[in-house]
């Protein structure tokens, strides 16, 4: 677990609604979790009540290996929120190894090692209230996690 | 066909552009009262209104407003394609009988309100607010900026070829006196890779101007357009596409909405892309335009770059394109969608003056809303 470090001094503190609640209790003893089907096998992310493959509603968390690659990146340059967000800093689309994309950051890498469809591995950072947001460093890096 | 059973786009205008220090409210009046002149009708004859954009109940708004009680109603909020979406509504709408006359309408202040937030407006029961904004991304920008760099991954595209998109708006825009940018001089692609990035790949010339500005659109039948004051605009054909909310939801950030938009669009039209005389297309980012060029059959699929690269989008090498100068380098009041069907309209009147395309006779505009989210394709013609 990594603390919160430049470039990022703080998180928008996301909030929680019933059909993402379990998920975000998983985050805080640092398991990302994906949501499976159990009619068709589909998993996909954000949870909620229907699954977005076979539209029937039986569905269960099921724990990820948080291995995976960058389907893609930006390097974000202007902050949104200095008092947050220290610019440069590394967004990425991650295309987990279970099938769903989750939006995140990149810790540790500027545009150098950057590609698309490079491994990476998660790492946590805890928030404020005991809940933990699932990062990322290049696989390829040590040094984070 | 009869004439009763067909709709036309039959008056067009502009408010007032750029920093003009109004309400989204007096723009969006000031265009509708202008375009309502355009076609030769009186706001009283007007049955119908749409608009989006104004916070909350938008039709309603801007009926009270100019003093209206429409009898037809329109709201569709699909972002910057929202315009393209209404006009199909419109078509309908009169061809059916449930409105005479539709006064199609936006406005806004966002240049002199200086309301673009970078990271965007999130409500939180949004899903975007637990599993996106944690994470910092500039909204729409980032979004843009990872379907740029993922078009670079798959397909060679460079930063080069992008910018050859800007530069051939600014030389349309030198053209247009209306235009943000008109006496801003031309661009070179070295100065949109010389300017700062934003969201890497995308500097801050691939990415559309904050303005001000509103615009109108007024529809009707073609047979009511016979005696109206300018040659009636028809509707050909629309199509339409809703992809996904937010950036993770994706499935694919090289293909676009606009695929199928663009097949339904063709076939309700019985046309083509090789029978299009002129091309509007939304061009928020550099990467929107190309990505739109590909998806609506211009060029094949990873083609776009290639397509760009020779300067056929600038004025007078025979690919119209973006012949406002656009959102690049034209104006973009948050909405661009607009825009594109004014400046259509226009150059199939053949009012355009310098930038005049020659007799162009069917036109495509291509509205993109939100982050590649939504995609509607409206073709417009003359006979």
């Amino acid at each position: 677990v990594s603390t919160p470090q430049p470039p990022f001094l703080g998180r928008p503190d996301p909030p929680v609604t019933p059909d993402t609640q379990q998920w975000w209790e998983a985050t805080s003893r640092q398991v990302l979790m994906v949501q499976g089907c159990r009619r068709c096998g589909h998993r996909q992310l954000y949870p909620r009540v229907i699954c977005t493959a076979c539209f029937t509603t039986d569905l269960a968390l099921c724990e990820a290996t948080g291995a995976g690659t960058i389907y893609s990146y930006t390097t974000v340059m202007r902050s949104p929120d200095p008092a947050l967000f220290v610019a440069p800093y590394v967004v990425a689309l991650v295309q987990l190894a279970e099938g769903p994309r989750i939006l995140s950051n990149i810790l540790g890498a500027q545009d150098g090692g950057l590609a698309c469809d490079a491994p990476v591995r998660l790492v946590w950072e805890p928030l404020p209230d005991g809940r933990c947001l699932p990062l990322f460093a290049l696989a390829t890096e040590t040094g984070h996690g | 066909v009869s004439a009763a059973t067909r709709a036309a786009i039959v008056g067009v205008a502009e408010s007032d552009l750029g920093v003009t220090g109004r309400s989204p409210l007096e723009l969006q009046a000031q265009a509708a009262v202008r375009a309502i002149e355009d076609a030769g009708l009186s706001m009283s004859q007007i049955d119908g209104v749409a608009t989006v954009g104004i916070p909350r109940f938008p039709a309603i708004q801007a009926a009270e407003y100019l003093g209206l009680r429409p009898t037809w109603s329109e709201s569709t909020f699909t972002g910057g394609s929202s315009f393209e979406v209404m006009t199909a509504r419109a078509a309908q709408a009169v061809i059916s009988g449930a409105a005479s006359v539709v006064l199609i309408a936006y406005g806004s202040n966002q240049r002199s309100a200086r309301s673009r937030r970078l990271a965007g407006v999130l409500d939180p029961t949004q899903p975007e607010s637990q599993f996106d904004a944690p994470f910092g991304p500039l909204s729409p920008v980032s979004t843009y900026a990872m379907a740029a760099q993922r078009h670079m991954h798959e397909f060679g595209t460079t930063s080069e070829q992008l910018a050859e998109i800007a530069v051939a708006a600014r030389e349309w825009a030198l053209l247009n006196p209306a235009a943000f940018r008109h006496g801003s001089g031309p661009l070179g692609v070295a100065d949109v890779l010389a300017s700062p990035l934003v969201s890497s790949p995308l500097h801050t010339l691939d990415c559309c101007l904050v303005t001000d500005g509103g615009g109108a659109v007024v529809v009707t039948t073609l047979d009511r357009a016979a005696d109206l004051a300018k040659p009636p605009v028809l509707v050909f054909g629309h199509g339409e596409c809703s992809t996904h909310h937010g950036v993770s939801q994706i499935r694919d950030l090289t293909s676009t909405g606009a695929v199928r938009s663009g097949e339904a669009a063709y076939r309700s039209a019985g046309l083509s892309p090789a029978d299009i005389d002129l091309v509007q297309v939304y061009d928020s980012f550099t990467i929107t335009a190309l990505l739109s060029l590909e998806a609506l059959g211009f060029c094949g699929r990873g083609e776009g770059g290639a397509f760009v690269s020779d300067g056929r989008l600038r004025p007078g090498r025979g690919f119209p394109f973006n012949t406002s100068g656009g959102g690049l380098s034209y104006c973009h009041p948050g909405m661009f969608g607009i825009f594109l069907i004014i400046e259509a309209v226009r150059q199939l009147r053949g009012e355009c003056g310098a930038r005049q395309v020659a007799h162009p006779r069917i036109a495509l505009c291509h509205g993109t809303g939100g982050i590649l989210s939504h995609n509607a394709t409206l073709i417009l013609g003359v006979e």
